[in-house]
């Protein structure tokens, strides 16, 4: 399948802020593609960018094979948004806004939209006014989710749900992968990422610094080890690979880099292993690792 | 009192977030008020030709029913007649606007919330409000009463005259504060309080033009009438200092009563309890335009409900007119406020330039809906849903044009009606004149419309300030253009100075063709810019 998303050396500033300084993303069709950062990285930026309400300085993005800016109205028909933070007009009730966006979209599917609105548990009689923060964005999600488009533009689509909402979300994300829909989920949640996407890029201050399968970044980084041994370890420090040793009596506690694991248990099962935890690392310390620069070493 | 603990704090916010907006009012005040008094001074230099007119003009029920009664001849006497009813009627607006703004506005935006969590009391925001718009309006009272004795009016009558000004302005701001307890949008809470005042208003216009026998109490029903029934510069005795108890007792008990509204409410909700919607949404309701209408019907009702009622009150009013067609200093008076031809024409002229002014307003609000929706980052989810630019923005201006022409159909319609009803009518003031007189505004009211367009589609963050400030320039061009003798490039600059007076001035297809085109290059710049820009 196609590229859903192809962005490279996307720039834009605003006055003398730079938002995106030739950030790269591409996204395959079919994929629930992971993109992370911190506040103000540019996640929403990009997002506005791809939906053509900003127009880029520099570099190129293309969406669904056409051109964000200038096909916008024509791309818009094949996918849904759903924003950040939800606004809708206060005097429509949810039931109103989610008619109101997908027959402007070009229709949305009353049986699904039936059950969308049983499955996030949404009063659609309310008016908007009245709506928490998750109930607007359930107004979203649901509009985005009852129409038939090809791709899902999701901007922090969770951050007002609360956990059996979330629990519904990643449901509906699911659901949507098996029919073949692209899916660009953008989050600071990592927990969420985890569980939803295929690939994932990793944005900072407007530039990717790491895109792969959540296989590939793990590859990258370090595995905590611990155990208890038969005898004293000896001097764990001098093999390659291992940071942060610590020992105590038959105790042992390091990190190991993947490729020096080998040597590591090697050393430790020679010695006779009573007990053994190693962990993956997680996404958390992947993102620690990007975010924090030199000042901060993992855990 | 701890729940007004930080109401200090929070009317001290509140005044810095209107730092421009209020020396503008004052500004206007006191251009007001200093225009009337140079230029009677000029009208009417001798005690003889003002007693003459203030004697025709009373038995005027057309001038009776938009400036009230003289009470008496001086300078003072003429500024008091010209100016209260109007400058009170810009005092109630200017409260309500101060005080739906920093109480229902802020919660409806959800700033409320950030502030009611600090250690404020649940009073404060509305006590905060409320000492903002009684500072605004003792800073108008002062402003208006200095400028009046600094132009040599008698210092009694000036501060007499300011102070019904202002305590009309505190009625206001206290039944705002009521508006905005009941109403949950800002939009719901302002509109009440402003339909308040066109009805204070008109009850006025009644009480002061029915003449012996009818029911002149009514200006006593209403803070309007209360401020011109002090009699400022009045008959002997001086002013009447004991009717400003009225206001004060009403302001007083209209604030008791939203305080206690306050504490019987939640946060963010109203009064009134939000009822129940549909759950889905009706058939029309899917493309951009119907998204427009939907946004725009309400406020398009309200304009239509009031033209129709200013129309028909105008209209009847006009009658009065008729009989004094001899006086000279009546047709002064009239030519100053704007006519040309024949009394009644040049009196109907005029409530016709005051509509298309107003109904540039109209445009300019329905325009700046856009502005709103582009702020309110509302834009976005229908852009993004499929609405494409120039169709999103075009929706809004098709809503705006299509409300001009509708208002000022609807004056029309209304003059005719008014007219119609009173005996003895002799002139040809047929439906079809009425309706054409009020529709030649709309190319003036629509250039407004597309400036606003073209300051949204090119400089959207300056556009709600230079709208409204464009229709401000025009006001003063339209009220004090003739009394200040402004340069005439000056006045050339405001559209309204090239719409034709009508009924009873000559029509010209020229001025009209100009002004439409001007109307829609400005707004075709607004969507060329639209197209181009950032969104959001």
């Amino acid at each position: 399948m196609d590229d859903a998303i192809e962005i490279a050396g996307l720039r834009k500033s605003y006055g003398s802020a730079t938002a995106l300084d030739g950030l790269d993303l591409t996204v395959s069709g079919g994929e629930v593609h992971g993109f992370l950062g911190p506040n103000g990285a540019g996640k929403t930026t990009t997002i506005r960018i791809l939906l053509g309400l900003l127009r880029a300085d520099g570099g190129t993005a293309r969406l669904l094979g056409g051109d964000p800016w200038r096909d916008a109205t024509r791309l818009h028909r094949r996918l849904a948004y759903v924003p950040g933070d939800v606004s809708l007009w206060p005097n429509f009730t949810g039931g109103e806004i989610i008619d109101l966006i997908g027959r402007m979209r070009g229709g949305l599917s009353p049986t699904r939209r039936a059950s969308l609105i049983e499955r996030f548990d949404l009063d659609p009689t309310v008016r908007a006014r009245a709506y928490s923060k998750g109930n607007r964005q359930k107004v979203a999600l649901i509009a985005a989710l009852a129409s038939d488009v090809e791709l899902l533009l999701l901007d922090e689509p969770t951050s007002g749900l609360d956990p059996l909402m979330e629990a519904v979300f990643r449901g509906c994300v699911d659901d949507e992968r098996e029919r073949g829909r692209t899916v660009l989920l953008s989050s600071h949640i990592l927990s969420e990422v985890e569980a939803l996407c295929d690939r994932v890029t990793i944005i900072r201050r407007g530039k990717t610094v790491e895109t792969g399968t959540l296989a590939q970044l793990r590859h990258l980084t370090r595995t905590f080890v611990a155990a208890e041994l038969a005898g004293p370890p000896g001097s764990l420090a001098g093999l390659p690979g291992v940071h942060e040793a610590e020992i105590e009596g038959n105790r042992v506690r390091c990190q190991v880099d993947a490729d020096a694991l080998d040597a590591v248990l090697g050393r430790l099962t020679a010695v006779g292993v009573r007990s053994l935890t190693c962990q993956p690392p997680t996404l958390e310390e992947l993102f620690l690792r990007h975010y924090a620069g030199a000042a901060l070493e993992p855990r | 009192m701890t729940t007004l603990a930080g109401a200090g704090a929070l009317a001290r916010m509140a005044i810095r977030r209107d730092r421009i907006m209020l020396p503008i009012w004052l500004y206007a005040f006191a251009a007001f008020i200093g225009a009337t008094v140079y230029g009677f001074r000029g009208l009417y230099p001798t005690a003889a030709g003002r007693a003459e007119f203030a004697a025709t003009a009373n038995h005027n029920s057309a001038l009776l029913s938009i400036y009230g009664p003289f009470y008496g001849s001086s300078i003072g006497s003429f500024t008091a007649w010209r100016d209260t009813a109007i400058c009170a009627l810009l005092a109630g607006l200017m409260s309500v606007f101060i005080v739906v703004r920093h109480t229902r506005a802020d919660e409806e935006a959800g700033r409320g919330e950030l502030i009611g969590s600090a250690a404020v009391g649940r009073h404060s925001a509305l006590a905060g409000a409320l000492m903002v718009a009684v500072a605004a309006n003792l800073a108008a009272g002062v402003v208006l009463a200095v400028v009046a004795i600094v132009l040599g009016l008698p210092a009694a009558g000036s501060i007499a005259l300011a102070a019904g000004i202002a305590a009309c302005g505190l009625v206001f701001a206290a039944l705002a504060a009521v508006t905005a307890q009941l109403a949950r949008a800002a939009r719901t809470a302002r509109g009440l309080a402003v339909a308040a005042l066109g009805v204070v208003f008109l009850l006025r216009a009644v009480g002061d033009s029915v003449g012996v026998g009818g029911p002149r109490w009514l200006s006593w029903l209403s803070p309007i009438g209360w401020a011109e029934l002090i009699r400022p510069f009045g008959p002997a005795g001086g002013p009447r200092w004991w009717v400003l108890v009225l206001p004060a007792v009403l302001a007083a008990l209209a604030a008791v009563l939203a305080g206690l509204l306050a504490a019987r409410r939640d946060y963010d909700a109203g009064i009134w309890a939000q009822r129940a919607g549909p759950a889905t949404a009706a058939r029309w309701l899917g493309t951009p335009l119907a998204l427009a209408w939907r946004l725009q019907r309400a406020t398009a009702a309200s304009w239509l409900a009031g033209a129709l009622v200013y129309g028909v009150v105008l209209g009847s009013a006009s009658h009065g007119i008729q009989g004094l067609f001899g006086t000279t200093q009546v047709r002064r008076i009239v030519l100053e406020m704007g006519g040309a031809h024949g009394l009644t024409d040049a009196f109907l002229a005029a409530v016709m330039s005051m509509t298309g002014l107003a109904v540039g307003g109209y445009a300019i609000s329905a325009v700046l809906r856009l502005r709103s929706e582009e702020a309110g980052a509302r834009a976005d989810v229908a852009l993004a849903a499929g609405a494409g630019r120039l169709g999103w923005a075009l929706s809004h201006l098709v809503i705006a044009t299509a409300g001009v022409l509708a208002i000022l159909g609807m004056t029309g319609l209304g003059v005719a009606a008014g007219l119609g009803t009173g005996a003895g009518t002799a002139g040809g003031a047929g439906t079809a004149q009425m309706l054409g007189a009020a529709l030649a505004q709309a190319p003036a009211a629509l250039v407004l419309g597309g400036l606003t367009a073209a300051l949204f589609g090119l400089a959207p963050r300056a556009a709600t300030t230079g709208a409204w400030s464009v229709l401000g320039f025009t006001a003063a061009v339209l009220f004090l253009g003739p009394t200040l003798r402004l340069p005439s490039w000056l006045l050339d600059v405001s559209p309204f100075t090239h719409a034709p007076r009508l009924p009873g001035g000559g029509v010209s297809a020229a001025p009209l063709l100009w002004l439409g085109l001007a109307a829609v290059a400005l707004a075709c710049l607004g969507l060329f810019g639209v197209r181009r820009r950032d969104i959001g």
